[in-house]
């Protein structure tokens, strides 16, 4: 479904990527695991449009992404969770869920918000409450369903657990393989590794740039490699 | 001191206060949306405001020479008035976002902010030469509508013109229509979030640019309407009117929180009434030390000490963030 090849990205200066290339197939769930700095939020913002690659290819069901706006990757079915959450503080549960929605024009977005405080019920106690007074577990599933409000065929997650408890992240978690399992494609970035290869089907290891590793999530889980610099062993 | 007059004027200046204040307000909506969405102030706004006005009196005008002042009903000329005052402001508003400020986006900030100031001369001058070669003038009249200036008798002390009640009214409307637009819809509410984080609004798949050229346009509309108000309310205008009231309305969106939409409308007629006050009663009250001509020092006095304690304006920073 998304192919991405070759990819080269910057800041000014510095290189953040250099070469990357990563496939994601339709209904699975791909975690790109990394630690601090190895370019894991700067992929996801290439492929949903934020950055501009220097160099190299992504293609999302055989039409190139790159130079393409971000509001207009949006309209064809990729949805981006970013990092740290980015939910409008000043904005209602609601019209945080509503701005997701935003571009469609077909009549299946009242079913999706039902589908949305179905996966949340929190959220729907607190539909008409301002959204920057949300906990930061409910921020986080605010970001979550208001990315799910634009119906995506492919939905890129960036850490969506950090900050979280561990009974949160879990939960989040279970929500998010459910989705995967309503039939949404995911790219998951993780810290959490042990929780991102608990759901995912494939992954990659992402350092200084470059993928360093790729294989399915038991080939990752039980890599010596992975098991040392990221599973804590 | 003379109470019974003291208290006699009040209802007349509050009344003055009000209407100065709405148009204060009205401007004031320019500066604070822009300010919402992009941090920067609109130094232009001023002309563009003025602009309104110029492109009222020249309908006026031109209704006039052709006999129709008079042959149309009176609120017609006058909604038709506004309309194209608030067209033009508006369009100019945008036109001059989309040449003069966006590719300045990410520029540093004083960058944009002396583009505008350019702009703001650029403009004043561009009246001038205009209106100097169609008409030979530098100060314009707004030509009478009769009926506009009848007075109402409220009480033996306190009349009405049609003109004021007329004036308060659009301008309310106006400002309603705005809160139900930036409230209430959708494209509002995209206005809202694209104030609040531009990347993010765009990953919600919102045009960002178009959403700042329709901030642009609603902002420049409201100026163009006061604009319009002003000429009606006051009469005499000329290239360079603009300025003060301008300055003035920017103050009243700081007074009110800048960024902040009632707060606009809050702070335009906190400084109105003050004005309005100041300019009848510190000679009054002073015993003639301080006279009208004081109006100004004693508002700006008063808007520097609420500042002191309420440094992020009147309305700033209702909401708490959480981390
Ligand atoms: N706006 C920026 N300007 C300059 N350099 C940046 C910018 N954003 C990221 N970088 C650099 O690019 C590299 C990759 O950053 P990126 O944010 O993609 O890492 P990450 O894998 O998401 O890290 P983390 O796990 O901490 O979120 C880092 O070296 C970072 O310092
Ligand atoms: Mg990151």
């Amino acid at each position: 479904m998304l192919s991405v090849d070759s990819l080269d990205v910057a800041y000014g200066e510095i290189r953040a990527l250099k070469g990357v290339g990563l496939q994601v197939g339709r209904g699975e769930i791909v975690t790109i695991l990394g630690n601090n700095g190895a370019g894991k939020t700067t992929t996801l913002k290439t492929i949903s449009g934020l950055l501009q690659p220097l160099r190299g290819t992504i293609t999302l069901e055989a039409e190139s992404l790159v130079g393409v706006p971000p509001h207009e990757i949006v309209g064809r079915g990729v949805a981006h969770v970013p990092e740290g959450r980015r939910i409008f503080n000043r904005l209602t549960v609601r019209e945080n869920l509503m701005m997701g929605a935003y571009p469609r024009r077909d009549a299946g977005v009242p079913a999706d918000l039902e589908r949305v405080v179905t996966l949340f019920p929190r959220l729907k106690e607190r539909i008409t409450q301002v959204a920057g007074t949300l906990s930061g577990g409910e921020q986080q599933m605010l970001a979550i369903g208001r990315a799910l409000m634009a119906n995506p065929r492919l939905l890129l997650l960036d850490e969506p657990s950090m900050g979280l408890a561990p009974v949160l992240v879990e939960q989040i978690f279970d929500t998010i393989a459910d989705i995967n399992r309503q039939g949404t494609t995911i790219l998951l970035v993780e810290q959490n590794a042990a929780m991102a290869l608990s759901i995912a089907h494939r992954g990659y290891v992402l350092e200084t740039g470059a993928i360093a590793l790729a294989g399915t999530a038991t080939e990752l889980a039980d890599n010596p490699e992975v098991r040392r610099a990221y599973l804590g062993e | 001191m003379d109470y019974p007059l003291l208290l006699g004027i009040f209802p007349q200046v509050f009344l003055d206060g009000i209407i100065l204040g709405f148009m204060y307000a009205l401007i004031a909506l320019g500066y604070t949306m822009v300010y919402g969405v992009l941090e920067f102030i609109n130094f232009a706004h001023s002309e563009i405001f003025i602009v309104g006005a110029f492109v009222g009196v020249e309908l006026l005008l031109g209704l006039k020479s052709v006999g129709l002042l008079d042959g149309l009903p009176w609120p017609l000329v006058l909604f038709l008035t506004l309309v194209a005052g608030m067209a033009a402001s508006g369009l100019l508003a945008v036109t001059v976002e989309r040449v003069a400020y966006r590719p300045l986006r990410n520029a540093p900030r004083l960058i944009p902010l002396i583009s505008a100031i350019g702009i703001s001369f650029f403009l004043q001058d561009l009246i001038r030469l205009f209106e100097s070669l169609w008409r030979n003038a530098f100060n314009l009249v707004y030509p009478t509508i009769d009926v506009l200036n009848l007075r109402f008798e409220l009480t033996e002390t306190i009349d009405v013109s049609v003109k004021s009640l007329v004036v308060i009214v659009a301008a309310l409307l106006m400002l309603w229509a705005l809160h139900v637009i930036v409230n209430r819809t959708t494209i509002g509410t995209a206005i809202r979030a694209v104030a609040e984080d531009q990347a993010a609004a765009s990953l919600m798949g919102i045009n960002v640019n178009r959403i700042i050229s329709l901030t642009f346009l609603i902002g420049g509309a409201m100026g163009g309407a006061a604009g319009v108000l002003f000429g009606v309310q006051y009469g005499l205008i000329n290239p360079y009117t603009g300025f003060i009231p301008g300055l003035k309305a920017f103050t009243a969106a700081v007074l009110g929180g800048i960024g902040n939409i009632p707060g606009a409308m809050l702070g335009g007629l906190v400084l109105g009434l003050l004005e309005a006050f100041a300019a009848s009663y510190l000679s009054l009250l002073t015993g003639g030390a301080f006279g009208a001509e004081y109006k100004d020092i004693f508002a700006f006095s008063v808007l520097i000490v609420i500042l002191i304690f309420r440094p992020k304006g009147l309305l700033g920073e209702i909401v708490r963030e959480r981390a």
